[in-house]
């Protein structure tokens, strides 16, 4: 591999962008602290507080944007902060640039939705959510920015703590509770992971700047430990299965901003690691790493979506599907690093912009029906599917605009989730070509499992939008649901304009990928020659245009429109649907949460761990019910659980609580440093 | 040079009577003969810093040889008199550990103690070099006796004698700290007195007896 090309980049020293973006950063800040002047006032937090945030949002997206789209050098500077001889570094580049451009992007709509969500009475005070949400995405960005290990581990505890906080900002309610301590506990984990991946990282330099990294040059061995130590830390910060247990129980947990934040932009933050350690530090070596990845994904995208298929919760089938979304872009880096590996930079190339404007695109569909879900919540109390329904008539915003994040998910065009799916599956279609003799017969049946993942997750959302706006109401109560307030849906408008946007105009997000691309692989992307599509490869390979496929979806509609006008004359007669021989219908006929994962549980029933309960025949009320568990909790979790607990039992003898046995420790513990220095 | 000569024969002798009440505690199961013996220790402390003063010159060690005859020959002791008056604790029963076998402990430990100490007193230059392994005979017996006994009130006499011979160790091996160090010391065995003298109370309020053993039913399980 040609090392070089990292260390060419040239470097310009204190750039405005650069400036510019630590001052927003440090607004961010700011702004959560003011609010604790008025820390009850909901008025003053939400109204003003968070939508200055939301423009700090979007601040920060137009700078990345800019800086993208001019494609400046990188800027670096050095902030005397910290501690002594250890001045913090911070760099933007290509890479961060991008991450930073999706942070600011869904982080605006999220922050505008959480102006008009937070209400009063509802877990910790107004001002302390503020706080913990702006040091939250202030914590994002700077773990985007950190140029050196330190820095980079600090914002990235912060952002743990940050997060854990507000995940149990309902903390009275035990669920909430534990939740939260699991998220806690793989977060650091994580962190001690990625904390030993630096330090195999910086060489014997004993040099913590990612400069000095660069530079270092690794034995195969310890690169490979390293990567293995990356791809475990942040791979359990992005939910990679089979480090996943956390996130479908805390991003439930959390008020829905903050799962729209934790799901959306969070993830981002450890994919951002990954590609920064990959790519930058380590200049990717070997091809297994990309064939660890690989698998990794695609296991996670099919688990993601199976378990997302028999979710009863609608949160929680949120959660998984995050899962799913991680495994793709997981799955794109890893064929990334597989071509780079074989010195195929287009390909990679390719592969790394699916994977990056996925990236995007999840941040922007999965806020959005992340936050859509709050509204839900907030308007019936219910976050089972077995008690909604019906919903499209009582909230028609909040369904139209979680219908276009809908589609978007289930990656149908025109919308943005197809842009980055199809790239995908073209970057998989070039994999015939790998010079290795068995992967280039295995990778490409990836291609299979891939659109067997897009296909459920298509399933999925059929589920998740008809059990929850179609049909009829199943609760009675459902009937008070009212809209969502406009905050929230200029929020939620935000979010589905940007997925309508990218999916539309695909170009911009992938001349945006490709400069990143440019610079960690050294071959960038173009959109092609024509405005109206993208046809990265050459356009005899493939190509795709948003705008023609909306034409043509409108000129049906209207076309079906205007014959149904003159083919049945112009009259319309509203009258009641046919009812199949049924004198009355009611909502239990309707298809259920548990009826319509059904096919998928016995499909992938190895997956899953399941307790059924049958109502017998004789029941006044049959309820079925049934409890779903992940098989990795009894394989992994539990044995780890129990190891630790005999563990902790046997020094626990220690502790037997007679005064003179601790001082006889201590005593002992003095002779045995006495004899050490004899 | 006879003077010198003179002094550090004293001194040695002096050190010997440190040791000699060290092991005089051990043994000592009354608690107001403990106390007794502690203003002894002090008494020794403040002499032989005396002698080292005059020898050395330091008008720094007259200062701290000042603030030990106050605080640890006349304050302390006054004030675990009062304390064990108040709590009616003249007498300590029966040790954990009996009292030959202690003893015995003891010895070993003074052996390893002069073991310990021979390297360091190769590198001493003060005239008072040959005591340093007689101090840490001191601060291990006092640890000992910590060990060995059941009453709160003895193992705060324990830890002050401890700290007796740490202050031993240092003139002997350096003319003392610093005086700033000596002062924060001074001040934070009068604290911890204090505290452990509220301590005592809340102990006994709450389970009617000062018998450390009590405490053990505080445990998490």
């Amino acid at each position: 591999m040609s090392a070089p090309r990292w260390l060419s980049a040239a470097t310009a020293l204190h750039g405005p962008t650069l400036h510019s973006l630590l001052f927003l950063v440090a607004a961010w800040v700011i702004l959560g602290a003011v609010g604790l002047l008025r820390p009850r006032s909901v008025r003053f937090v939400a109204h003003l507080l968070f939508p200055l945030g939301a423009v700090g949002c979007i601040g920060v997206a137009l700078l990345a944007g800019t800086f993208l789209a001019t494609g400046h050098t990188a800027e670096a500077m050095i902030l005397p902060l910290g501690l002594p001889d250890l001045p913090f570094h911070l760099r933007l580049d290509a890479l961060s640039g991008f991450f930073l451009l999706i942070l600011g992007m869904a982080g605006a709509g999220i922050s505008i939705f959480a102006a008009g969500y937070f209400r009063r009475g509802e877990g910790t005070a107004p001002a302390l959510l503020g706080l913990q949400y702006h040091v939250f995405l202030a914590s994002m960005a700077t773990v985007i920015l950190a140029d050196d290990a330190y820095l980079f581990m600090v914002a990235w505890e912060t952002m743990a703590l940050s997060s854990y906080f507000l995940v149990t900002s309902q903390h009275r309610i035990p669920e909430i509770r534990r939740a939260g301590f699991l998220y806690l506990l793989m977060a650091h984990v994580g962190a001690i992971c990625i904390l030993l991946c630096f330090g195999v990282l910086q060489g014997g330099s004993w040099q913590f700047t990612f400069d000095a990294m660069r530079g270092a040059s690794l034995a195969p061995f310890w690169a490979t430990i390293a990567f293995a130590l990356a791809l475990l830390g942040f791979g359990a910060k992005a939910g990679l299965v089979p480090l996943h247990a956390w996130l479908p129980e805390a991003h439930p947990a959390a008020p829905s901003p903050v799962s729209a934040m934790m799901s959306g932009l969070m993830l981002n933050t450890a994919i951002y690691g990954m590609l920064r350690i990959t790519f930058d530090l380590l200049h990717v070596q070997f091809w297994q790493w990309g064939a660890a990845m690989l698998t990794l994904g695609l296991f996670s995208a099919v688990f993601g979506a199976a378990f997302a298929a028999v979710q009863t919760d609608m949160k929680r089938l949120l959660a998984y599907s995050s899962i799913e979304n991680v495994g793709l872009i997981f799955t794109g880096i890893g064929l990334a690093v597989l071509f780079d590996a074989s010195h195929m930079p287009l390909f990679a190339a390719l592969a790394l912009a699916a994977a990056l404007i996925h990236a995007l695109n999840h941040a922007l569909f999965k806020s959005l029906l992340f936050l859509a879900t709050g509204s839900v919540l907030h308007a019936t109390r219910q976050r089972s599917l077995g008690k909604l329904g019906g919903l499209i008539r009582r909230m028609p915003w909040v369904a139209f605009l979680a219908l276009i994040g809908t589609l978007a998910i289930a990656g149908l065009p025109p919308l943005n989730g197809f842009v980055s799916e199809w790239l995908l599956l073209q970057s998989f279609l070039f994999t015939p070509r790998l010079p290795q003799a068995f992967l280039n017969m295995l990778v490409p049946l990836g291609a299979a499992v891939l659109a067997l993942t897009v296909a459920l997750a298509a399933y999925v959302m059929v589920k998740f939008y008809g059990v929850i706006f179609l049909g009829q109401p199943r609760e009675p109560s459902l009937v008070d649901a009212h809209d969502a307030n406009w905050l929230e849906r200029i929020g939620l408008g935000w979010l589905a304009a940007g997925c309508v946007f990218i999916g539309v105009l695909p170009q911009f997000a992938l001349r945006a990928a490709g400069t990143v691309t440019g610079k960690l692989i050294g071959q960038t992307v173009t959109p092609g020659a024509s405005f109206w599509r993208i046809a990265p490869v050459t356009p005899e390979q493939a190509s795709y245009s948003g705008l023609i496929f909306l034409a043509g979806i409108v000129a049906a509609i209207g076309i079906t429109f205007l014959l149904v006008r003159l083919l049945a004359h112009g009259r319309m007669r509203r009258t009641a649907a046919w009812d199949c021989g049924y004198p009355w219908q009611t909502s239990r006929m309707q298809d259920t949460a548990e009826g319509f994962g059904q096919p998928i549980r016995h499909m992938f029933g190895a997956f899953f761990r399941m307790e059924r309960d049958l109502p017998s025949p004789s029941d006044e009320a049959p309820r079925y019910r049934i409890h779903i568990e992940d098989r990795f909790w009894g394989w992994i979790y539990q044995p780890i659980a129990r190891a630790v607990q005999r563990i902790a039992d046997a020094v626990s003898i220690l502790q037997g609580g007679r005064l003179s046995v601790y001082l006889l420790y201590s005593f002992l513990t003095l002779l045995a440093l006495l004899v050490f220095v004899l | 040079m006879l003077k010198s000569h003179l002094i550090a024969q004293l001194l040695k002798l002096l050190a010997a009577g440190l040791l000699l009440i060290s092991f005089a505690m051990l043994s000592r199961r009354r608690t107001q003969r403990l106390i007794t013996l502690y203003a002894w220790q002090g008494a020794i402390l403040f002499l032989s810093t005396c002698l080292v003063a005059w020898d050395a010159g330091l008008t720094e060690l007259w200062y701290s040889a000042a603030l030990t005859l106050i605080l640890k020959v006349v304050a302390m002791p006054w004030i675990l008199h009062r304390l064990i008056q108040r709590l009616g604790a003249q007498w300590d029963n029966e040790p954990l550990v009996n009292i030959p076998i202690t003893m015995l402990a003891g010895l070993v430990l003074v052996i390893f103690a002069f073991g310990l100490a021979q390297p360091i007193t190769m590198m001493a230059t003060t005239i008072t070099r040959h005591t340093i392994g007689i101090a840490l005979a001191v601060i291990l017996l006092s640890f000992l006796m910590m060990i060995t006994r059941r009453r709160a009130i003895t193992q705060v006499i324990g830890f002050l004698a401890m700290e007796n011979g740490l202050f031993f160790a240092a003139t002997s091996a350096t003319y003392g700290m610093p005086m700033v160090i000596e002062l924060g010391i001074a001040l934070d065995l009068l604290v911890a007195v204090f505290i452990l003298g509220i301590f005592f109370f809340q102990i006994r309020e709450q389970f009617d007896s000062l018998d450390l053993h009590h405490l053990e039913s505080l445990r998490e399980d």
